[in-house]
């Protein structure tokens, strides 16, 4: 019988981990012209936001987004599936619901047409379950495999959620756990056989649609999704968006079983790294910290939680909401203390 | 010593690699060609409480990884020094006087508590297990409870002593370095 294929083996990195460099993209951005002074244009590149978004009419806002990357699990579905989510997570941080999605391809021809079947439609059942189309793509041959979606998404005036509007006084409440860089990085690795069922890899496939109702009914302040820039580099994005001061308590953070335990045995992805060290001069650590606990707050995520910044008198009637949504997982881990963009992580 | 050169591997290997490796010998060599690989590879030593020393040159870097025994860690929770001797006589004066301080010395070590956790001989201090016969049998007697003794090769190679090297094991700097690094030093 032929070998069973293994996608990860055909990529260097894997997930949201293979994101370009925060310090490099920012870099290259800079030498660009892009022209963009639309009024309409609400966030747009300036912002660090998840999507941008677009005032087309009156009382609706477009918003849209694209995301891809390299296999992070070896069966096809799944990681077809966990691209996907992981696309329309985007959408979902900025308090809309998506519309349209366009497959985004890149694959290695002697891979076998079947596998990228399976990829396609592991995007497409998760596209169907947030109630969006799959209306198009496009696809090109590449060695290392990738796939993602172009999301257009939409949301009523009034409603959109940023990054930047965190308020002094807020809590920070993320909905899953973290670690799955760790994670993906030990399922590489070899060291999780039963993938389909780990609590991490169940997680990157869960959408991240059904916060978004109780967001919107209680009203946050602001809203992003943990992903590639680890849990600092997206509060950070937070922070200096809104100009506030953030404290994470590490004690609190939720965090994968397994995941501390793999962190310590060094099965930390590349992207820590360099979250590290684009983030370290940000960051404050007051009194001892666990190294792997620190380990997993620069791990870049893939498909992670959203972390949603909701002020004192509102966190526990969005607690119940999620929890009675069965959003299990979602926890307090922090507060906005007051001004001036800055992190500070306690125990 | 085992080599394991995980040059051109793509994280995660090499960490899977070396711990492969080291389920199969107690002391490795591992070539590395990647930063990030370097720093988790050190992450699972430490996890799996081995000595590391770290050779580095440019991009290049070389791990000696070496599994402690039981032994060493009672000591290290006991919180014994690391001896440094760079000299085969204790004190500044006459030399006859200096070599009979030195005997002594090395007799008391082994009454104090805790013990020594590692005593490094270099430069004239690799004498001392090779010529100093009855420094020689305390510290055959301080392994045996469990001390490391170790001497530099590059200096009994330079006083032409490797052949008379009686107890204890050879080291190298690196090793050295990582040593006055991690432990309490006592320098003589």
């Amino acid at each position: 019988m032929k070998d069973k294929i293994k996608l990860t083996e055909y990529s260097k990195t894997s997930g949201c981990a293979a994101k370009m460099s925060p310090q490099a993209l920012s870099r290259v951005l800079h030498q660009v012209d892009f022209k963009s002074g639309d009024e309409r244009l609400l966030v747009g590149l300036d912002k660090s936001d998840d999507a941008i978004a677009y005032q087309f009419s009156d009382d609706k806002i477009l918003i849209q987004s694209v995301d891809f990357f390299t296999p992070i699990v070896d069966d096809p579905y799944l990681f077809g599936q966990i691209a996907a989510t992981n696309a329309l997570s985007d959408i979902y941080a900025m308090g809309g619901r998506p519309l349209l999605a366009m497959n985004v391809v890149g694959f290695r021809t002697c891979l076998g047409e079947k596998v990228l079947a399976e990829i396609l439609q592991g995007g497409a059942d998760k596209v169907a379950e947030a109630g969006a189309i799959i209306a198009g793509g496009h696809t090109i041959q590449d060695d290392e495999p990738k796939y993602g979606l172009s999301v257009t998404g939409v949301i009523e005036e009034g409603k959109l959620l940023t990054n930047s509007e965190a308020q002094a006084g807020d809590f920070l409440i993320l909905t899953k756990p973290l670690g799955m860089g760790v994670v993906a990085t030990a399922i590489k690795g070899g060291l999780i056989t039963n993938i389909k069922d780990h609590p991490a890899v169940k997680a990157m496939r869960t959408l991240n649609n059904k916060a978004v109702a109780p967001m919107q009914k209680i009203g946050v302040n602001a809203c992003t999704d943990v992903t590639g820039f680890g849990l600092l580099g997206h509060l950070w994005e937070m922070a200096k968006g809104s100009d506030v001061e953030i404290e994470i308590f590490s004690s609190e953070l939720p965090i994968f079983a397994d995941a501390l335990e793999y962190a310590e045995m060094g099965m930390i992805p590349e992207g820590a790294y360099s979250n590290k060290k684009h983030l370290e001069d940000k960051v404050t650590f007051i009194g001892e910290i666990k190294q792997n606990i620190v380990d997993i707050l620069f791990d870049p995520q893939t498909s992670g939680g959203l972390l949603i910044s909701v002020a004192g008198d509102k966190v526990a009637d969005l607690l119940i909401e999620l929890y009675a949504l069965g959003i299990d997982d979602a926890t307090v881990i922090g507060r906005v203390r007051g001004h001036g963009a800055k992190i500070k992580v306690s125990y | 010593m085992k080599e394991l050169d995980v040059r051109g591997m793509i994280c995660p290997k090499p960490v899977i690699e070396t711990k492969k490796a080291l389920e199969k010998s107690d002391k490795l060599l591992v070539l590395l060609d990647d930063q990030v690989a370097k720093d988790n590879v050190m992450k699972l030593a430490k996890k799996l409480n081995c000595q590391v020393t770290l050779l580095e040159d440019g991009n290049e870097y070389q791990l000696t990884i070496k599994k402690t025994d039981m032994v060493v860690e009672k000591q290290d929770e006991s919180g014994g020094k690391v001896y440094f001797i760079s000299t085969d006589t204790l004190g500044k004066g006459e030399e006859e006087l200096g070599y009979a301080l030195m005997k002594g010395f090395v007799s008391t070590l082994l009454e104090i508590n805790p013990l020594p956790a590692k005593i490094i001989f270099i430069n004239s201090g690799v004498k001392i297990p090779t010529l100093n016969q009855q420094a020689q049998e305390h510290l055959q007697q301080l392994v045996e409870q469990g001390v490391e003794v170790v001497s530099c090769g590059a200096c009994l190679n330079y006083y032409g002593l490797t052949e008379k090297l009686e107890v204890g094991s050879i080291t190298n700097m690196y090793e050295i370095v990582e040593s006055l690094n991690t432990g309490e030093v006592v320098s003589l």
